[in-house]
């Protein structure tokens, strides 16, 4: 018998919150990113997990898209990093308030 | 909370999903712990490649192999090009705090979310819904086949959709992060105008 699904789902329950946890802590936009990124593999990893105990194919093929989506947001992202950077030579977040009402 | 002993895992699947999600859970707390954001990025491999042991574990092997190419392998090298380019690989102050109380809320916010997940889970027995809706995974080992097929057939639009989407972010990327532009001479020139102005006034002196 193998691992029970739930375990999985517990388990990517937890990268999640580490994820949620790091996003609203960290301040590097850079390491924001990696933040979001472990977000979206706790999402991935609960898609396979239902792939598996419900016995569908439609789990694992969402979790093809939700890569390709990962690998653009973060070419855009660090895209506009970079453009921030040359401007006022730092990623740090807070720091990005001109647009602040 | 009883399903989730409802039934006992063989030895080796325990093994290698414990194993499994201790790299996970030990990267992910590496990504937001480590100050050094190359350090951050490195405990994201461990992460990733975390995933892709549990991915093993639950015969999704052709997504193991492509989580390691596409986010080791690129992702991950995209993110290290990027922190050695911009040379932001200094240790961030993690002292300083602009929001007030800021990591406090952010703790409980994270502790209930997760909390609530969880219970919401154990509430509706985990796993419900109706069984192979779009195709079913064979038992094989491969499961490749049926992948391919799925990805082409119902959801060939998704997968058109997309190439569209790598293709503008390709495109956006570009125009984001070229150097020569209105951008940067924008920024530059009035500086430069001002050491000039300031030359033109020696002269003059």
């Amino acid at each position: 018998m193998s691992i029970p699904g739930s375990w999985y789902l517990v388990l990517s329950a937890l990268l999640f919150g580490i994820g949620a946890l790091g996003l609203l802590v960290r301040r590097n936009v850079l390491v924001m990113f990696m933040c979001i990124e472990l977000m979206l593999n706790a999402a991935n990893l609960a898609f396979v997990t239902f792939s598996r105990t419900l016995k569908d194919i439609g789990g694992q093929a969402d979790v093809f898209f939700v890569l390709v989506v990962a690998a653009a947001e973060v070419t855009v992202g660090l895209a506009i990093v970079v453009a921030i950077f040359r401007r006022r030579h730092n990623a740090v977040a807070d720091d990005l308030s001109s647009m602040k009402g | 909370m009883g399903l989730l002993l409802a039934s006992a895992p063989t030895l080796p699947d325990l093994v290698v999903f414990i194993l499994g999600a201790l790299m996970v859970l030990g990267g992910a707390v590496g990504v937001i712990a480590w100050r050094n954001p190359v350090h951050a990025a490195l405990s994201l491999v461990l992460t990733l490649f975390g995933i892709a042991v549990l991915f093993i574990e639950q015969q999704a092997d052709f997504l193991a192999a492509v989580q390691i190419i596409v986010y080791a392998g690129a992702i991950v090298v995209l993110f290290l090009f990027v922190i050695m380019f911009l040379g932001v690989d200094r240790t961030e102050n993690v002292r300083s705090e602009p929001i007030p109380l800021q990591r406090p809320l952010a703790g409980i916010l994270v502790v209930i979310m997760v909390g609530s997940i969880i219970a919401l889970g154990a509430e509706s027995h985990w796993l419900t819904g109706a069984k192979s809706v779009v195709a079913p995974t064979t038992n094989s080992f491969w499961n490749i086949n049926e992948l391919g097929r799925v990805v082409f057939s119902d959801y060939l639009f998704a997968f058109e959709a997309t190439g569209a989407l790598l293709i503008i972010a390709v495109v956006g990327a570009v125009v984001l992060a070229r150097r020569s532009g209105a951008a940067t001479s924008e920024e530059a020139l009035p500086t430069l105008e001002e050491d000039e102005f300031d030359d033109f006034e020696e002269v003059e002196r």
